[in-house]
């Protein structure tokens, strides 16, 4: 039986090996991983095993069952195109980070209760920093350090909702929540996080993009992936999620036109298709649920796929900027080729996996009666192919040559891009195997002849309002400000003006009570007697109303003090004074 | 030796004129079966109409660059904002 045989072991034993082993036998290494692990998911039965006990709570590593199995082959699927991308890198690190931030995903999406799933999900965050601290330039670093503290507040979250959670109920087990307690709803702020929801969503845009070429492909699937299985596990049909989903839809479609980096328009991109998943999961019937999965699956490879060939040409190139690029179907025309591909996918053009996957969940809103969902996702559809579809491969392989002549990207580069590509039209053709791994069985013909036509029709008139306002989507060479300003820049801003505030109010304090005060204080008992009488000569003068005698009576005070010329007479009634005065107070 | 030449199709105007003639061919050719089958509606008997899903997305996507291009002003700034 291979059921003894977790998957997510296999990957961090995969990454030991590669600490240690040279370069030739590392890159067998991360290449059979994968497959390996590909087969071990293949091979395993439905049930609840690898059992444990920690605090108390009846623990277990790895539950089987469709919706597990399902994300177990993708994730092993991708992991094999994504380590054939990678195979030219030479250093170890990468490498390490990336086997075990699989593993990490894989763990996660098999654990049968919360506490192991959150130990996977802190892994996950951790190890998938490192591919974007590797790219080792100052703004990799700066991104990598929001993106780690981000997920480190997303994990809070989750923890804090899983501790409320287990205190209220008794219990850890990862099932469908119902009940909506603080619990719950924190653990579904957690896993939002990660699914890149608004307004927890900048790290998305500004981590990936930053990122090495070949983390960058690898950072796609997993971490807003294994967020959608965990609401598709633990919050199918929350209502809120439809709401979420929807704003993520446009939103993403929005960010991703006015963004002028293509990796960035690409992240923004996961934002709106994650956005589909979500709302899938809101809708959370058996149809719903299984769109979303196939949609997962679907999205996987072609956002790979077109990761793969925006990295292929920042590797060639240098180069990310749309402004910069254009005109690279002359030198990288099979590159090109798999980008378009992998747009059409992501489009959902017919013929192409996106289509046999995104319209099941938009019509099980529709059965369920969801007007607003049919529309917002319908205009997102269309929006796909105007951002991803079409901007995407126009301003890097076609537009305003930029005089850029790299070549194609190395083999197994190209190898990985033709098998995702494959893998495009194999499932927009022919979806049944994919249907069959799904949760549940469902009936949907995507090849009707009617909504085959009005997919055509709306994608088409979508590419034709893009070229007849293509003035409009003239690329500038700007960044758009998105919810991570409130961390880069207010934060700033916040900090500044306290700086402003309390800096003035401490230079104020130095200012009055340790230089002015004690300058008057020293200079007034210098002479106090005499400042005391000049003091009293200048009130009386003030209150008589003349001041005839006060400049010849402060010149006699002057005097009398330089001298210390004081009639005798005065100064013992002056102590006379004193000592009644502290009689007076002694006694009473 | 000569060097190869380079592919550049899409650089000529005439092939670019062909390329748009087909666009446009296409697009009437999609419009059209509409006129002689009967659909199947949803929500209401709007989506019914020949073309429906033509003007759906010819009107979404236009919504989505105006709307974008109106949010830009807002939200551009210059690439090096978070360096100052």
């Amino acid at each position: 039986m291979t059921a003894s045989l977790h998957p997510a072991l296999i990957f961090f034993l995969g990454a030991a090996l590669v600490a240690l082993l040279p370069l030739v036998a590392r890159k067998t290494v991360i290449l059979a991983v994968p497959l390996l692990g590909f087969f071990l998911v293949l091979g395993l039965d439905p049930g609840v095993f690898w059992h444990y006990t920690l605090f108390g709570h009846d623990l277990a590593l790895l539950r089987v069952d469709k919706l597990s199995k399902a994300f177990g082959f993708i994730f092993t699927i991708n992991a094999f195109a994504c380590f054939l991308y990678a195979l030219h890198l030479k250093s170890r690190g990468e490498h390490i980070a990336a086997l075990a931030y699989i593993g990490a995903s894989l763990g996660a999406v098999f654990s049968a209760d919360l506490i192991s799933l959150y130990l996977f999900w802190e892994v996950m965050a951790i190890t998938s920093t490192f591919l974007v601290l590797a790219r080792r330039t100052e703004r990799a670093y700066g991104a990598a350090y929001r993106y780690v503290l981000m997920h480190i507040f997303g994990g809070l979250l989750l923890l804090a909702g899983i501790l409320l959670h287990a205190y209220t109920t008794g219990s850890v087990a990862f099932t469908g929540f119902t009940e909506q307690t603080p619990g719950t709803w924190l653990m579904l702020l957690g896993f939002l996080v990660n699914a890149a929801a608004p307004p927890f969503s900048a790290w998305l845009s500004d981590a990936y993009p930053e990122a090495t070429v070949t983390g960058g492909v690898i950072m796609t699937a997993y971490t807003t992936k294994t967020a959608v299985y965990t609401l598709l596990r633990g919050f199918p049909g929350w209502e809120i999620l439809m709401v979420v989903g929807c704003a993520m839809a446009v939103y993403g479609i929005i960010y991703a036109i006015l963004e002028n980096d293509m990796r960035r328009i690409l992240a923004y991109s996961i934002i709106n298709q994650v956005g589909f998943m979500v709302c899938g999961a809101g809708i959370g019937t058996a149809m719903a649920i299984s769109g979303v999965v196939a949609h997962a699956f679907c999205h996987i490879i072609y956002k790979a796929l077109l990761w793969m060939s925006a990295g292929a040409v920042l590797y060639m190139t240098g180069k990310s900027k749309c402004t910069d690029l254009g005109g690279l179907y002359k030198t990288m025309p099979l590159t090109m080729i798999f980008g378009t591909i992998g747009a059409l996918a992501i489009s959902s053009f017919p013929g192409f996996s996106g289509y046999t996957s995104k319209p099941m969940i938009i019509e099980a809103g529709v059965h369920e009666g969801l007007y607003w969902v049919w529309m917002v996702l319908e205009v997102a559809s269309a929006g796909v192919f105007l951002h991803a579809g079409i901007k995407f491969p126009y301003f890097v392989f076609f537009a305003k040559d930029n005089g850029l002549r790299p070549g194609e990207p190395p083999r197994h580069m190209l190898a990985a891009m033709a098998i995702m590509a494959f893998l495009c039209i194999f499932l927009g053709l022919y979806p049944q195997p994919l249907y069959a791994i799904l949760p549940y069985t469902v009936d949907f013909h995507a090849y009707t002849f009617e909504h085959t036509l009005n997919q055509l029709q709306l994608l088409m008139f979508s590419a034709l309002a893009f070229f007849l306002l293509l003035p409009l989507l003239k690329r500038t060479e700007t960044i758009s400000l998105d919810t991570d300003w409130f961390y880069r820049k207010a934060g700033g801003q916040v900090y500044r003006g306290c700086a402003w505030v309390f800096d003035g109010l401490n230079a104020w304090a130095n200012r009055v009570f340790a230089q002015e005060l004690p300058r008057q204080l020293t200079r007034f008992f210098t002479e106090p007697g005499g400042n005391l009488q000049r003091y009293g000569v200048r009130l009386w003068a003030e209150y008589s109303g003349t001041d005839l005698s006060q400049s010849r009576l402060e010149e006699q005070i002057e005097r009398r003090s330089r001298l210390a010329t004081y009639p005798v007479g005065g100064g013992v009634l002056l102590a006379v004074l004193l000592i009644t005065l502290l009689t007076l107070v002694l006694l009473l | 030796m000569k060097p190869r030449r380079e592919w550049d199709w899409f650089d000529h105007p005439h092939n670019l004129r062909r390329l748009r003639i087909g666009f446009y061919v296409v697009l009437v050719l999609l419009v059209l079966p509409d006129l002689f089958i009967h659909k199947h509606t949803l929500f209401s008997s709007v989506e019914g109409w020949p073309g429906f899903y033509a003007l759906f997305g010819f009107i979404a996507c236009v919504a989505i660059i105006l709307i974008s291009k109106l949010l830009g002003y807002w939200l551009k700034r210059p690439e090096d904002y978070y360096d100052r």
